[in-house]
């Protein structure tokens, strides 16, 4: 027989969409569409608050940085210079404007500039694979690696590739925490000759995970010629944000109600059965509170990770666009934020759906 | 040889500092095929008792015999329905059954283990719930789905912490029934422990009071000349019935009272075990 994991029959996990399938299923009551209303309403009105915030800031430190420019103009090269300058910057000419926190607007325009550059890329890339099609098919017949496009990346791709890199490095985590820590829990000795090892490890910070997995992987691959930047960052990322799982699965595995103990001792169930049936489901809540954990660290640590380790995702777009100081290089800053910021809530929910399924409350057997 | 044997059995609990002697020389012995029933006030030591015998416990001394052998550890031979029912919450009610199947029958197949699993979920009537986990029941389902675990693994001695006590007084009666069904079929061994004077009478040949602890001991018992199978209405006109059961009660309430007198000056206890049993007549 399957050992089922319990499903909770309401998910709260995604909460937010709650309220709209609620007001779509149930019958148009005057009180839910009230509700609905108030619900609805007091987001929008909040986000209309702080785009407005964000908007008149942005004009003033605008304003701040456009009024100095004009007067340095004009204390160091006179007062044709300023009136040069002034028209310059009303003209909204790139060359001359302030260099600050961009409005929300300009961040709307850049957010759509990199989605038409990405299609851009991606016919790029499409024109490109059609005319080598013959060609690669020639090499690889031959037993020599096709060329393939070493073009930008467009930003959905990098994108794609933090999305990709912090999965591996949580299903690394979890493959190295979940088991270890499952061991660490079972037995007070493993426990005391790892608790030195996890007590200095946890608190070191994500750059030095990546120096130290550098230092590794760099000799491993040596003389290899292949791009290691991905297998560098999703190690360290993975290496990092481990530490929560292995602290709870630990936890889970050896603080099981004392009931359940003593059920597995009546029954006479033999050690694997006593593992699988009673105390890895009754840790499993834990276990995935820390998978929860580690995967917001992992989404959190990326980013710094990646622009150490120049592997080409947010992280690195992040430094890229900074230090390519451009117009716009700052809305695209802005949109990295914004895009990092929901997808790790989205990770979080899911996260959060998926420990919901699994929790069941300590009484229900009792 | 007795059947089980507990020689001058005492347990105390450390914790940090504090040394509590809940149970203090116990003296019992059971005979193969008896029917004992235990009853005792709250906190009394009961479950501590329970779980000497079953072997999840270890005595601070004295001894727990089993058919002449000390007893070591837990054995399928004796069977155990928990007080607080302890089932697994992430199994649902046939899991629960049949982890327990399978372990008391290692050599059956899924067919068997199946049959063996539906009858006793048949057994106490919850055939409509087979596939609900724990949370989805209420007490006495719960409680229900306990016996049923216990009995299915058909242990030659079986022990019942309070097993009853969530029970509406009609199923209670049905499984008290059922208890005794199975009891009788192959004449098995069985301790019950209980707070209800009715049900120990019904169901018991001897009742023995634990007097109410700390350091509790077992008081006289009183056996029950009543000829089975009993019949529950005709019980209470019963003149046996009706003498042991006062005397039970007095004995009870008397003890009762002396423990409310001697921990009068320490601290008040809830006075709710002796009214309830006077609640009765
Ligand atoms: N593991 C333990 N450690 C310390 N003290 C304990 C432990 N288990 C029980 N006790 C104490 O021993 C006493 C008897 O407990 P026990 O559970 O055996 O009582 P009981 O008669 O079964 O009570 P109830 O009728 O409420 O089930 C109580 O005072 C309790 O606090
Ligand atoms: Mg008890």
């Amino acid at each position: 027989m399957e050992q089922e994991i319990i499903l909770k029959k309401e998910n709260q996990g995604f909460a937010i969409i709650k309220p709209l399938t609620n007001f779509f299923k149930v019958k148009f009551e005057k009180d839910n569409v009230l509700k609905f209303l108030k619900k609805t309403g007091i987001t929008l009105i909040s986000i209309l608050l702080f785009l407005a915030f964000w908007h008149f800031g942005s004009k003033a430190l605008y304003n701040k940085e456009a009024t100095y420019k004009i007067e340095k103009a004009l204390a160091e090269q006179g007062q044709a210079a300023a009136e040069a300058e002034k028209a310059c910057i009303a003209s909204r000419d790139s060359s001359c404007q302030p260099n600050t926190l961009p409005s929300p607007s300009q961040v709307w325009a850049s957010f759509q500039s990199l989605i038409a550059d990405h299609y851009l890329i991606k016919n790029k890339k499409q024109a490109f694979a059609d005319k080598l099609a013959t060609t690669n098919e020639k090499l690889v017949a031959q037993g020599k690696e096709a060329i393939v496009y070493t073009g930008r990346a467009s930003f959905v791709d990098t994108v794609l590739t933090s999305i990709k890199t912090v999965f591996a490095g949580f299903l690394l985590a979890m493959i190295i925490a979940v088991p270890l820590g499952i061991f660490i829990g079972l037995s007070p000795s493993l426990r005391s000759a790892f608790n030195w090892f996890i007590q200095i490890f946890k608190p070191v910070s994500p750059v030095v995970w990546y120096l130290l997995v550098f230092m590794i992987v760099k000799t491993i691959y040596i003389g290899a010629s292949s791009d290691n930047a991905f297998v560098i960052s999703f190690i360290s990322v993975g290496l990092c944000a481990m530490w929560a799982t292995l602290v709870n699965t630990a936890m889970g595995v050896s603080s099981v109600d004392k009931d359940y103990i003593n059920v597995a001792k009546v029954l006479k169930l033999g050690t694997f059965q006593k593992v699988f049936k009673v105390i890895l489901p009754s840790s499993l809540p834990l276990i995935f509170t820390g998978l929860r954990i580690t995967l917001s660290v992992a989404w959190m640590v990326l980013i710094a990770i990646e622009l150490l380790a120049q592997s080409p995702g947010l992280g690195l777009f992040v430094w890229e666009e900074f230090q390519n100081g451009a117009n716009d290089s700052n809305s695209k800053i802005i949109v990295a934020m914004f895009v990092i910021g929901i997808i790790g809530f989205l990770l979080d929910r899911l996260m959060l759906t998926v420990q919901q399924m699994v929790s069941f409350n300590k009484n229900e057997g009792i | 040889m007795a059947y089980l044997e507990l020689k001058n059995v005492s347990k105390t609990y450390h914790q940090g500092k504090d040394n509590t002697e809940v149970l203090s020389n116990i003296n019992l012995k059971i005979e193969e095929g008896e029917f004992v029933a235990i009853v005792g006030f709250t906190g009394s030591g009961k479950t501590t008792l329970v779980n000497l015998i079953n072997g999840l416990i270890k005595p601070t001394s004295g001894e727990v015999l089993f058919k002449g052998e000390p007893v070591v550890g837990t054995s399928h031979e004796r069977g155990v329905i928990f007080q607080n029912y302890s089932l697994l919450p992430w199994l649902t009610v046939f899991q629960n059954i049949a982890m327990a199947v399978k372990e008391a029958f290692p050599k059956e197949n899924k067919a068997q283990i199946k049959n063996r699993v539906e009858s006793y979920v048949e057994m106490v009537g919850l055939t409509h719930a087979i596939y609900k986990r724990p949370k989805e029941l209420s007490g006495g389902m719960r409680q229900r789905v306990a016996v049923a675990r216990a009995l299915a693994m058909k242990p030659e001695m079986i022990i019942m912490d309070e097993p009853l006590g969530a029970l509406d007084a009609l199923t209670r009666g049905n499984l008290q029934d059922e208890i005794l069904n199975i009891w009788n079929q192959d004449k098995r061994t069985a301790l019950l422990i209980t707070n209800d004077v009715d049900e120990g009478i019904y169901m018991a040949d001897r009742i023995i009071p634990l007097k109410p602890g700390p350091k509790a001991t077992l008081g006289p018992e009183f056996k029950i000349n009543i000829a089975r199978p009993r019949d529950k209405t005709a019980l209470n006109d019963n003149a046996d019935f009706k003498k042991t059961r006062n005397e039970i009660i007095t004995y009870l309430m008397a003890i009762g009272d002396d423990r409310k007198s001697v921990s009068a000056q320490q601290y008040s206890l809830p006075d709710l075990t002796p009214k309830s049993f006077v609640s009765q007549f």
